[in-house]
């Protein structure tokens, strides 16, 4: 909403400089976005009088203007204006002004110039040149009584503050709202503008007729009759008003009903009275299929939830939206129709949502206007109208509502404004500030307020609201800070906040670097990393509006976006190796419900491994290095995992693996098969894993159990055994492990080749035994070691191929 | 064999002059075992003191004991030399450039989003506040209805909305949620008061991103509700909270706003990082930079959750992530946190 404060300033005066007035105003919840000044633009731009024009002695098109700039001080220009005349009052630019070139529309600087042979130094401006509008056909012509010699700014120049509104204060869609608040917060009286005109017609009884058909969606419609219209412009001052105010100057009739609009929120509506059938108005629900020609020229078929203003005959506007084209108000008018209605704010809304257009009613209506301010404004347009056109106005208004509307009470304690402000105010005080507000407030001894709503107010309807009202004229700055007392509430654990927080911590500490991608996705990228089962099973949820195909997909996998976040470090790396993981949610289809939302983490990395320079010289970085960090992050987290190879898309077969505990997945580790990658336009292996927490928390211990430190020295030995090629490594390990005697193995070489027999290889494992009650002998590991590979024997067909006992560290 | 009689001074003299050739730590401790050993030529002399008379062991005893300690003050002296020595020609002859770099040690780091997010949680987890989490698809009851925004009502147009296409029943609507305020009203249904949580989560708006906006966005959601409190200790939560994360200098500043599940609503406003507060570009000439919007919990979301809204009262408040994030480090285009360049992340 943009308030011009030259118009602001005929309701309040306004005593505060600009930038302090708007400081106040957004502190008390009128937020001034922007203050548009223009005065500043025009240094050195004076009012001038056209004192006498003569020919150009080399062109037809080109006169030379001598202007009275001041008294006894003439000068001559060229002007190629045609609108220029003898007398106006004009602005006049002497050479030096900073203006914007007419033509190019860029900033530019006044230089003296010799046109057609006629030296010429100044210019008397259009309001294109002035910055004001686009328009250049003419030069701008300022009102008679303007000053000669004066500033431009002084006689035109505006101040204007752009308010960012929030959408329960449609009073503040109005000058005079605006001019209320500004009265509340510097102890102002505001001048309400007249209503009070004289009717010189017939009574409007029996000329017109307003029939409320639906009135859920009209509570009150009033209509008013302005007969003998002389359709023309409307004055430069009010023309001058709605330019500031942003709206487009169309004819008096028009004009009149934006200016009551934008001066006190109410939208209206001026019908051709003549051209209305039956002189009737009929306020009912779209007939289905019901047509109408709207004034943006746009021919639109109404629904049956719409509500329309008809005539005896057809619809002639979409009420509260947009008028028809049929019955509006041309240069033919001579008879105005004045419609000040209120309509469903709900329906407004649905109505023109529906129908795509948004316009200054629909803006007003849709945020609940106040049922008592149509006759007001309607009468204050009536009342411009008489005085604008010398029209004649019909007695009386048509005015059908359900009846008086009431005014809303409040009761408000004492005890409530002190226990949500957290401060006692004195009555008088609270009274001070609601008064000036325009509420009515009645001290009802020994603790409560009788706190009457003015009309304009549809926002108010609480205790609370009121206490808002006050706290915000006083300026919350200036009530009082504290800290929170009381019973700080009993803890609720958070396990899964708790271990997605602690794996992050782990796999920054690892070296990977954590990467947040959107959580929408299209369908292709899920494809290339889905088995296309799972995709089946789980098909991702749509989003409905999307705002692009790339984000139309809830992800059920992080691995496309952590893939595409790769893809571009691999770009920006120069081949170093570069790690990435992300811990977020995946959405999960479940029935009708919400989904289920899993954390999940995904890391992935690709590149050579540095030397010790950090040149990407080593080999590249696989499946081992994958599985490295999520050792890393597992055994931070005290969980002893399995690792399974399996064949699953989007992964290399044979270098894949299930990570699983107590036999069930958590998570996954594998190289990404080369199509898949190649499919990310990435030629580089690039490995992966990826957990899922929620399998994962039942498995991560939620304190450390101390084990006593053993007392008794440990025998390290070296162990290597022969066994088939398929016997992975790991299950030599588990049997290893579950002799009660090993305290940790470890395996140190993998061997195939001579001597090992074809088809066999050597595992050598590092075994430390150690007792917690007693000192190993010899013959104890010795013993124990023979069981160990007798078990090995029975269960992978292993055989022994070297021992190497060491030295008691 | 050297006697009892040997003169001692002899000893001493022999035994200095050994000492002076020693070279090494092995001679020094053959020197050592020589003379001040268990069967050292002093250890001897002073052993057969015993077989002396009185007056012989006497003066001898005393001259021997003095040879002893000077012999023992050289070797300490002598040892300290040659480790000295050693550790001068070890580190001359293998000097290091100390300004070449050390092998490279991958280094991980944290999203700055995660970062700030961890800072702001754990300012208001030291004032209370204990973090709970909630959905990020919501019924549309959670994330407007319950919170005093219906449908048709025009507070919805401060929430641009992504809609799940979703068949269901026909009457619950499904949405990527717009804000972390339905926890308001999920933490509400299951939990009495005292309360006090923040919930941190990705929200998202339909919305074109530009240098200051991004359709997906992280959010601390607020929630205090207790007997007897106030706008005052809002503030105080508030202005607290400020300090923690932007430093004890800076000033704030609280305006009205508006939201429909608060009232009274404010705006919480930090004093321009660029201008001081003179009013800059940055600030929009206001000198003020907002922050977060919070407000009284609505005496009828109080009263739909089960609570007595004339005894309990409450603040909520609800904060963006990226935006602290920007003040903070100065970024200069929201973008950026979501683009995960390479050389954005590594600067964190």
């Amino acid at each position: 909403m943009l308030i011009p404060l030259r118009w602001l300033a005929d309701y309040v005066d306004i005593t505060l400089p600009t930038e302090e007035l708007a400081r106040r105003l957004t502190t008390a919840g009128v937020e001034v976005g922007k203050i548009i000044s223009s005065a500043g633009e025009w240094d050195g731009v004076t009012v001038a009088e056209v004192v006498d024009i003569k020919p150009h002695p080399n062109a037809d098109r080109l006169v030379l203007v001598t202007a009275l700039l001041a008294t006894g001080e003439t000068q001559t220009v060229v002007c190629g204006a045609p609108n220029v005349a003898l007398g106006q009052k004009v602005a006049f630019a002497p050479e030096g002004t900073r203006l914007i070139d007419g033509h190019s529309g860029e900033a530019t600087v006044l230089k003296r110039a010799k046109i057609r042979g006629v030296e010429s130094a100044g210019m008397v401006l259009s309001e294109k040149e002035l910055g004001i509008s686009d328009s250049h056909e003419g030069i701008l012509v300022l009102p008679e009584d303007a000053p000669v010699g004066e500033p431009l700014a002084s006689v035109i120049g505006e101040t204007i503050f752009d308010l960012d509104l929030t959408p329960n204060r449609p009073d503040l869609l109005s000058v005079l709202g605006v001019a209320r608040e500004v009265g509340a917060l510097t102890g102002r009286k505001v001048r309400d503008p007249s209503i009070v005109y004289e009717a010189t017609g017939e009574p409007i009884k029996g000329r017109a007729r307003v029939e409320v058909v639906d009135r859920d969606l009209c509570p009150r419609y009033v209509a008013a009759l302005v007969e003998d219209v002389k359709i023309a412009e409307s004055p430069a001052w009010m023309q001058q008003r709605l330019v500031a105010a942003g709206m487009r100057p169309i004819n008096n009739v028009v004009d009149i009903t934006n200016y009551v609009m934008l001066e006190m929120g109410q939208p209206l509506h001026a019908f051709d009275y003549n051209r209305l059938k039956g002189q009737r108005i009929v306020v009912r629900r779209a007939r289905p299929g019901e047509r109408l020609r709207l004034l943006d020229g746009t021919d639109r078929e109404l629904s049956p939830e719409m509500l329309l203003i008809a005539d005896a005959d057809d619809a002639v506007a979409v009420a509260g939206v947009m008028g028809g084209a049929e019955s509006e108000v041309t240069e033919e008018t001579r008879a105005v129709l004045l419609e000040s209605a209120n309509f469903s704010a709900t329906s407004i809304r649905r109505t023109r949502q529906a129908l795509k257009v948004e316009t200054d009613a629909s803006r007003r209506f849709e945020k609940r206007l106040s049922v008592h301010l149509p006759p007001i404004a309607a009468q204050r347009a009536v009342k411009l109208m008489i005085e604008i056109c010398g029209e004649r106005a019909a007695q009386g208004l048509i005015d059908v509502t359900a009846g008086k509307p009431k005014d809303v009470r409040i009761t408000l304690t004492q005890e409530r404004l002190a226990r949500v402000l957290g401060v006692e105010l004195s009555s008088g005080e609270v009274r001070r500030v609601l008064e000036g507000l325009g509420f009515g407030c009645r001290w009802v001894p020994p603790d409560r307020f009788i706190v009457r709503v003015p009309y304009w107010r549809t926002d108010v309807a609480i205790a609370d609201d009121v206490v808002e009202e006050v706290a915000r004229v006083l300026g919350y700055d200036e009530l009082p800070t504290t800290h929170l007392r009381g019973e700080i509430p009993p803890v609720q654990r958070q396990p899964m906040r708790e271990l997605r927080e602690r794996v992050r911590q782990a796999l920054a500490a690892s070296g990977l670097r954590e990467v947040i991608t959107y959580s929408l996705t299209d369908l292709p990228t899920l494809q290339k990393v889905l088995p296309p089962e799972e995709l089946a099973t789980t098909p991702p949820l749509r989003v409905a509006n999307p705002m692009s195909r790339e984000f139309e997909y809830a992800r059920t996998t992080l691995r496309g976006s952590i893939l595409q976040t790769l893809t571009k470090h691999i770009r920006a790396s120069g081949g170093r190796l570069v790690a990435t993981f992300e811990a977020g949610r995946v959405y999960l289809r479940n029935g009708n419900d919400l989904p289920h939302e899993v954390e999940t983490v995904c890391a992935a990395l690709s590149g050579r491994k540095p030397d010790r320079w950090g040149q990407p010289t080593g080999e590249p970085a696989g499946f081992f290095e994958a599985k490295a960090h999520l050792e890393h992050v597992l055994a931070d987290l005290r969980v002893a995992a399995e690792y399974r190879e399996v064949v699953e898309h989007p992964f290399l077969s044979g270098r894949t693996a299930e990570v699983t505990i107590a036999g069930r997945r958590v998570g996954l580790v594998g190289e990404l098969h080369p199509r898949v990658a190649a499919s990310f336009e990435v030629k580089q292996d690039i490995a992966i894993f990826e957990l899922d927490l929620e399998a994962l928390l039942p498995h991560v211990p939620v304190t450390i159990h101390y084990e006593p430190v053993s007392p008794y020295p440990s025998v390290k030995e070296d162990l290597a055994i022969i066994v088939d090629e398929e016997v992975p490594a790991g299950r030599a390990m588990s049997v290893i492990e579950s002799s009660n005697l090993v305290r940790s193995v470890s395996i140190f070489d993998v061997y195939t080749g001579l001597p090992v027999p074809k088809g066999r290889k050597s595992l050598a494992f590092s075994i430390s035994f150690q007792s917690g009650d007693r000192t190993l002998t010899d013959e104890d590991v010795a013993e124990e070691r023979k069981r160990i590979v007798e078990r090995l024997g029975r269960e992978l067909g292993a055989t022994l191929r070297a021992l190497n006992k060491l030295r008691r560290p | 064999m050297t006697s009892v009689s040997d003169p001692i001074s002899e000893i001493e003299e022999s035994a200095m002059r050994e000492l002076g050739r020693v070279s090494d730590s092995s001679q020094l401790e053959a020197w050592r075992h020589g003379y001040l050993g268990r069967k050292g030529k002093l250890t001897r002399v002073l052993r057969g003191l015993a077989d002396l008379p009185l007056e012989e062991r006497r003066s001898l005893g005393a001259e021997a004991n003095r040879i002893k300690l000077r012999l023992q003050a050289a070797y300490q002296e002598q040892r300290a030399r040659l480790e000295q020595d050693r550790v001068a020609k070890v580190t001359e002859g293998e000097r290091l450039d100390v300004t070449l770099p050390g092998p490279p040690l991958p280094r991980g780091s944290l999203h700055p989003i995660t970062q700030t997010l961890r800072d702001v949680l754990e300012a208001f987890e030291n004032m209370g506040f204990q973090v709970v989490e909630g959905p990020e698809i919501e019924w549309d009851y959670y994330n407007f209805e319950a919170l005093r925004i219906p449908a048709d009502h025009p507070a919805r147009d401060m929430w641009d909305t992504l809609w799940i296409d979703h068949e269901g029943d026909g009457r619950r609507s499904m949405l990527l949620r717009t804000h972390t305020s339905p926890n308001q009203i999920r933490i509400m249904e299951h939990t009495q008061p005292p309360i006090r949580v923040v919930v941190p989560g990705k929200c998202y708006r339909f919305e074109a991103t530009d240098p200051t906006h991004e359709w997906m966005m992280t959010q601390v959601e607020g929630l205090a509700i207790d007997d007897g409190i106030s706008m005052a200790d809002l503030k105080g939560t508030l202005t607290e909270f400020a300090r923690r994360i932007f430093g004890e200098e800076r000033s704030v500043a609280f305006r009205c706003d508006y939201f429909p599940f608060v009232e009274p609503g404010m705006e919480l406003r930090i004093d321009c990082f660029i201008c001081r507060g003179e009013g800059c570009r940055t600030c929009g000439r206001t000198g003020w930079i907002e922050i977060l919007g919070a407000g009284m919990v609505h005496p009828e979301i109080i009263a739909n959750a089960g609570y007595d809204p004339d005894r309990y009262t409450g603040f909520a408040f609800g904060l963006g992530i990226e935006r602290i994030a920007l003040l903070r480090h100065g970024v200069d285009d929201i973008r950026h946190f979501y683009a995960n360049d390479l050389r954005f992340l590594q600067q964190f």
